[in-house]
């Protein structure tokens, strides 16, 4: 694998619960990739993003962003943790406007005023909803909320966008939507997308590498086209064929 | 005409004139009760705020103690106060006893358990899912937990709501601690214990009055906050 273009990488990473739910031994995700994470409900594609993105520490294990091993159990570095961010399958806005919301994070940052309302007005004509800019965010619909939990996410450019079933809630049109945005900003900025997805025909859209999860584990990990037309693993072969059951 | 019409309309008057008795005495609560609450957010607010963000089956314990100090009966924290301030006790060098700081430590011991217990349970609602997102956002921990507690305002402002009026009404801690003297220590409630005992109804009617009002007044403060301030004008 092309050692420099690596974003991310984990090594011997495991996460115990009352069980171990994630093993994994060796995984790296590559600068400006979209990867589909899939597989059954409790397979531990959420617990990966959470170790990622620090809302959790590893059992044990390493994690390495941008060639720099992070201290998983100490305290979270503000520097790495602001070079990702992660958009839930649950908009979680703040009850402010939703010109503030947008803003949040470049208000953390300490950007100064102007650039911020500049940057907010692009975003929300980006996402389709500039005219929502005064209105309360609680009073949005489940797919304007997700895409303003997007603009917010991407707002100050994470070279890392992690996404946990952002559209399982959405209508098709929404979905069409916010995977568009997705493909855009990919595209536009080459931003790395981890996300992960119930829906097989959505990595089969987007998804440039596809990693499937079994049980904690990852069983077959590669390239989209691959997995769903000559998966290799019997196991990955009946959950593309949607005969797994879950 | 009746007793309690007649003090009805002699304690308005009282009110009306700017009795000067009658307006120490509710001052003096004011001050007393608002320096306790005051001092029970700082510390009810951060403690219920933590509790709130632990998961609920590792806060069970405490949360039980707390929820039974939220009922604490006031003579009794009154007694635990007196037994600790009085010249014999641990503090009794301090020489707090019959002062109004005395009463502020003891509302302070009523109002805090129930700050925190009803921040805590507004905090659990939502807090844990927010604190996730303003950091996933770049937030720094203080920005995260201005954000916690920001987003759970109005849940907090009824806890901070709720403990006042809890302490302005109370008369067994205040009367044990503070000893109800005139121009001292004496709040609203044990001026009505005292004077209703001596037979001076229209001054007792009239701070039962005003009590009643700030009571009407917190209550309809709780329910605005209750209903997520819906038509507050928050940007
Ligand atoms: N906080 C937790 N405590 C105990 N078990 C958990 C916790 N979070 C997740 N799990 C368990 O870990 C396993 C993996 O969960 P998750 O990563 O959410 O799966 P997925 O996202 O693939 O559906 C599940 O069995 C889940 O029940
Ligand atoms: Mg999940």
């Amino acid at each position: 694998m092309a050692g420099n273009n690596v974003v991310l990488r984990v090594e011997g990473i495991s996460k115990v619960y009352d069980r171990e739910v994630l093993h994994i031994e060796k995984l790296s995700f590559e600068k400006g990739k979209i990867y589909g994470l899939i597989g059954p409900s409790g397979a531990g594609k959420s617990t990966l993003l959470r170790l990622i993105n620090f809302l959790e520490p590893p059992t044990a294990g390493r994690i390495f962003f941008k060639g720099r091993e992070l201290d998983v159990r100490g305290r979270v570095d503000l520097k790495t943790q602001r070079g990702m961010t992660m958009v839930f399958q649950k908009p979680v806005l703040f009850k402010t406007s939703v010109r503030e919301n947008v803003a949040y994070g470049l208000r953390a940052r300490g950007l100064p005023k102007e650039e911020i309302n500049k940057r907010v007005a692009v975003l929300l004509e980006k996402v389709g909803l500039e005219s929502f800019a005064g209105r309360r965010a609680d009073s949005l619909s489940g797919g304007e909320a997700q895409r303003i939990a997007l603009a917010r996410a991407i707002a100050f450019d994470p070279g890392v966008l992690l996404l946990d079933e952002p559209t399982a809630n959405l209508d098709p049109h929404n979905i069409e939507m916010f995977e568009n945005l997705i493909l855009n900003l990919n595209k536009e900025k080459g931003i790395t997308v981890i996300m992960v997805t119930h829906n097989i025909f959505q990595a089969r859209r987007i998804a440039h590498e596809v990693l499937f999860f079994y049980e904690g584990h990852i069983i077959e990990k590669g390239p989209a086209q691959k997995i769903f037309s000559s998966p290799e693993d019997p196991r990955t072969r009946a959950f593309v064929e949607g005969r797994m059951v879950y | 005409m009746s007793r309690l019409l007649e003090g009805i309309i002699e304690a308005f008057t009282l009110i009306i004139q700017f009795d000067p008795y009658l307006w120490q005495i509710i001052i003096l609560s004011l001050q007393v009760s608002g320096g306790a609450v005051a001092l029970s957010t700082l510390t009810g607010v951060p403690l219920g705020a933590f509790l709130g963000l632990k998961p609920a089956g590792r806060t069970r314990f405490i949360s039980k103690v707390l929820y039974t100090f939220m009922g604490l009966p006031p003579v009794v924290a009154g007694l635990v106060i007196y037994l600790l301030i009085s010249r014999s006790g641990p503090f009794g060098v301090l020489g707090l006893l019959f002062s109004p700081a005395a009463m502020v430590i003891a509302q302070f011991t009523l109002a805090t358990p129930i700050i925190a217990g009803l921040t805590m349970v507004g905090i659990r609602s939502r807090g844990k899912e927010v604190q996730e997102t303003a950091r996933t956002l770049g937030a720094n921990r203080l920005l995260t937990a201005w954000t916690v507690i920001r987003e759970s305002r109005f849940a907090i402002f009824g806890a901070i709501v709720t403990g006042f009026g809890r302490v302005i009404a109370e008369v067994g801690a205040v009367m044990i601690v503070g000893g109800n003297i005139e121009g001292h220590t004496r709040v609203m409630t044990s001026a009505i214990v005292l004077e209703t005992s001596k037979g001076h109804f229209e001054l007792a009617i009239g701070l039962g009055l005003t009590l009643l009002v700030i009571s009407f007044l917190i209550n309809s403060l709780l329910y605005y906050l209750q209903g997520g301030g819906e038509n507050s004008g928050w940007k």
